[in-house]
């Protein structure tokens, strides 16, 4: 593979964009490949340009919208360290500061609300790993309905046929999950979907794809899966101490 | 006090909306109660074929919306129950041809008539099945036991749930139990699994059902068959009565030498 342009993350806030490549054109290109690779799920979202101490002039904004606005994407803030890129976002109506109250990054049909997460400050003694925020959703999802977030994504409740997770990280279904997950969607191979019953129409994690066996019992049993050496696997739950 | 307005719905098309609309409004009428049937597939009309009064309409619900006829003028009395109506759907006319406010109205005045306005929702999640449940307090969702059909019924209580917030029942129409008994047909209680919606109706699959239709005589009068039996346990629970939901049983050996199955 070719050396990374750009990385991209899902926050609470919005997809980050933190170019890599000293290239602009490298990091256009590779924008536009992630945004091809997995349009649905970016699809209507906003992106926050991390940009270091590279320079964003007009012309590099212009670009960058234009490629955007053909995924119905919306360049939201440009975070900077240089004075002149912050200025130019300025006065393009763009925020520079992410504001301390966040808000959910779902797609415009979307109608999750989603709440402010607390701030976690650990107290005392040896700090533990605050972990990572989610989406909890409880309900069941029916076909023709989908949550797209680029966080975690746990749903209490099924999954129906017809009906997609795509999340940023791991998907965690405390149900049954008959639908399609796509965790790991904007290039995590490490994220994991786990469900109580794993029968889904079909796995995604990163880039890759899975399916169940088609003689697959439906049995209520917990289940993991993951990526292994290049495939997703499916263990179940108990040998995963 | 108002009626109620209940609204039969699949998604999927084919799956017996008329047929339950005609055999759920003969059996509430049956049982005494006042009302009004409104056929809300315009277009496509059928609900009057099956009750038998096509050669009695004069207007349609589309003649009263555009004010060329009054609400009892757009109404046909059935020929069996003087308390039982038909408001039929005009067969010349894009499904477009109604708004959902005056779907709304129409149902609101048919409610005010009657102890049940019971609509026949269009096939499809588009206008015209919006139009049909919008008025609705309760939407009976039809399912036959395939996996198309109970998909598209999840999206039917999908939209339902999110848009209107309207309470669903399932109904799961044309079960063959001999098949359901060798596996190779969805058992109901996998269907209500799925759709995690209440039961109040389970419909053994009757060639009988298609006979009585094209006679205009829906099978819910021959109460001696189980699918007729079925149509009235409907309406019985839709009167808040609790019938229990008797096993549907493979015919017996007789009856298939017979032919009847
Ligand atoms: N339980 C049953 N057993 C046998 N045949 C049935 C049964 N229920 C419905 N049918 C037949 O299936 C066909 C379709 O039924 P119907 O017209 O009621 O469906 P619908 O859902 O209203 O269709 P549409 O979506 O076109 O309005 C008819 O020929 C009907 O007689
Ligand atoms: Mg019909």
């Amino acid at each position: 593979m070719e050396e990374m342009a750009l990385t991209l993350k899902g926050t609470q806030q919005g997809i980050v964009l933190r170019p890599l490549s000293d290239s602009w054109d490298d990091v256009l290109q590779g924008l536009e490949n992630a945004l091809q690779d997995a349009e649905a799920f970016f699809r209507g979202g906003r992106l926050i340009a991390e940009m270091g101490r590279q320079e964003l002039t007009k012309e590099k904004l212009a670009s960058l919208r234009a490629i955007l606005d053909r995924y119905d994407m919306e360049l939201w803030a440009v975070l900077s360290d240089n004075e002149q890129t912050i200025h130019t976002a300025r006065t393009h109506g763009l925020r520079t500061r992410l504001p301390g109250e966040t808000v959910g990054m779902l797609p415009k049909d979307q109608s999750i609300a989603v709440a402010t997460p607390p701030d976690v400050t650990p107290s005392g003694g040896a700090r533990p790993d605050p972990g990572e925020y989610a989406l909890v959703v409880q309900r069941t999802l029916r076909s023709g309905q989908s949550i797209k977030y680029p966080g975690h994504v746990i749903l209490v409740g099924d999954v129906n046929p017809g009906a997609e997770i795509i999340a940023g990280g791991h998907i965690i279904v405390w149900g049954k999950m008959r639908g399609l997950a796509h965790a790991g969607a904007l290039g995590d191979e490490h994220a994991l979907i786990c469900a109580i019953e794993l029968t889904p129409a079909q796995l995604r994690i990163a880039g890759y794809f899975g399916r169940p066996p088609e003689s697959r019992r439906r049995k209520l049993a917990p289940e993991t899966a993951r990526v292994s050496e290049g495939t997703i696997v499916v263990e179940p739950w108990h040998t995963r101490k | 006090m108002a009626g109620k307005i209940i609204t039969i719905s699949s998604g999927k098309g084919g799956v017996g909306k008329t047929t339950i609309t005609a055999n759920i409004g003969l059996g509430l009428a049956m049982l005494g109660a006042r009302v009004i049937c409104i056929d809300a597939d315009i277009g496509l009309r059928n609900l009057d074929v099956m009750l038998g009064l096509e050669n009695r309409i004069v207007y349609d619900i589309i003649n009263y919306i555009e004010g060329r006829c009054r609400f009892r003028q757009a109404l046909v009395r059935d020929k069996r129950f003087p308390e039982l109506f038909m408001m039929p759907a005009a067969q010349t006319r894009a499904k477009d041809a109604i708004s959902i406010e005056q779907m709304k109205s129409v149902a609101h005045e048919a409610a005010q008539m009657v102890d049940y306005v019971l609509i026949d929702s269009p096939a499809g999640i588009e206008h015209g099945f919006r139009c049909a449940s919008a008025p609705a307090e309760l939407v009976l969702v039809v399912a036959n036991p395939e996996i198309a059909s109970v998909r598209d019924a999840d999206r039917v209580v999908g939209l339902l749930e999110a848009e209107t917030n309207t309470p669903a029942r399932l109904i799961i129409n044309r079960i063959k139990p001999e098949m359901v008994q060798r596996k190779e047909m969805l058992a109901p209680e996998d269907v209500v699994d799925m759709l995690a919606i209440d039961l109040i109706g389970l419909i053994p699959e009757d060639p009988e059902i298609l006979t009585a239709s094209n006679r205009g005589n829906p099978i819910v009068l021959n109460n001696g068959s189980p699918a007729g039996k079925a149509f009235l346990d409907i309406s019985r629970r839709l009167q808040g009565e609790d019938v229990p939901f008797a096993p549907l049983k493979p015919p017996s050996f007789f009856q298939r030498l017979l032919g009847s199955h």
